[in-house]
């Protein structure tokens, strides 16, 4: 099967709407196929990956290690709008510090998450032949 | 649906033979749901299922087949982590037998 | 009669939060839940909005929720009271009235 570049816009946060699980779970059955998949977090999508989600008071599965899980997946770009955490009070030290294992290099971790603002994010998108919005 | 009986008590299942509430998992339920398949666990058998139990209790997901492969080589050498050799152990698929002895959902991305 | 106003929406995403700061009278009260919890926080380019609102209404906030969006209690807006389901109840209680801005 011939590979092509796929996104996944993420631009909801999570728990409110049933956006962020349902474009999670898609990912993770699209990694299966072996594609070229990147994520990108926009908006209040940055709210997916902050550090530290706690649902016992809402009584909803937290799903915010599965993100973690990804790396595993091969899918190891995870694009983040800089300007959407600066409107929203955050900076990368709030997200979870996600990662992927290079098998090559004895495992070592590398980070999977790519800051970028609006120009770049804007150049990365252009790059797809596959886009799907959540 | 169907039940798993066990001890005197009736476990559900779900239509393709996991376990409904997951909560209810034990060692014991695993071998009896693999004895139910006509397979008598081992150690070898053992160590894919603790192994996609802590990965579950980590990420909240079973693990893709792929995924799984190259954690087990990981973890426990090369030699295993090759699907022939956990195709030897789960000929109905590593993801979706080990899966229902440990006692999670069908593996996400299972296809 | 005081009213209680209760947001489920981010007021990044949708302007139902800033109508309603629009519309409230001296003494109301605000709650935010679900995807509107994300606007108690500090600094964001929604807080002068909220704040200069917190003059006139006092402004609640569902702590699971704030929580469940990895947002701690400490990053709040000063003013802003975190409440669990029992204090989402006493509000309904204390206020004559209660109005949904979906």
């Amino acid at each position: 099967m011939a590979t092509k570049k796929f996104m996944f816009v993420n631009r909801k946060a999570p728990y409110g709407t049933v956006y962020a699980l349902e474009s999670l779970e898609v990912v993770l059955i699209s990694a299966a196929f072996e594609q070229d998949v990147s994520l990108a977090f926009i908006d209040d999508g940055v709210y997916q990956i902050t550090k530290g989600q706690d649902t016992t008071g809402i009584g909803q599965k937290n799903f915010s290690n599965t993100y973690k899980a990804l790396g595993d997946y091969e899918i190891k770009k995870l694009y983040v709008s800089k300007e959407s955490l600066e409107e929203r009070g955050l900076t990368q030290d709030d997200l979870m510090d996600l990662v992927w294992e290079d098998e090559d290099d004895d495992w070592a971790e590398k980070p999977s998450i790519i800051m970028v603002d609006r120009s770049e994010m804007a150049a990365v998108m252009a790059e797809q032949e596959v886009t799907l919005s959540f | 649906m169907s039940t798993l009986e066990l001890n005197g008590e009736s476990i559900e299942l779900d239509e393709e033979g996991y376990l409904v509430d997951l909560s209810l998992w034990t060692r014991e339920i695993g071998e009896a749901l693999a004895k139910g398949e006509d397979v008598d666990l081992t150690d070898e058998h053992w160590d894919i299922i603790d192994f996609l139990r802590e990965y579950y209790e980590e990420y909240q997901i079973a693990p893709a087949v792929r995924v799984l492969t190259k954690a087990v080589g990981k973890r426990l050498g090369k030699d295993k982590g090759n699907s022939k050799y956990l195709y030897s152990l789960f000929p109905y698929g590593p993801g979706k037998q080990a899966c229902k002895y440990a006692g999670l959902p069908k593996p996400t991305g299972c296809v | 009669m005081a009213m209680l106003h209760i947001v489920n929406k981010s007021p990044f995403e949708k302007v139902s939060f800033r109508s309603c700061l629009n519309h409230v009278s001296k003494g109301d009260s605000v709650l935010m839940i679900e995807d509107a919890a994300v606007g108690a926080i500090e600094g964001t380019s929604f807080s002068e909005k909220l704040k200069t609102a917190m003059g006139d209404v006092s402004v609640y906030v569902l702590g699971g929720d704030l929580a469940a969006r990895g947002l701690s209690e400490d990053r709040m807006i000063d003013g802003i009271k975190a409440v669990d389901y029992a204090g989402f109840v006493d509000l309904t209680v204390e206020n004559e009235t209660t109005q949904s801005w979906l």
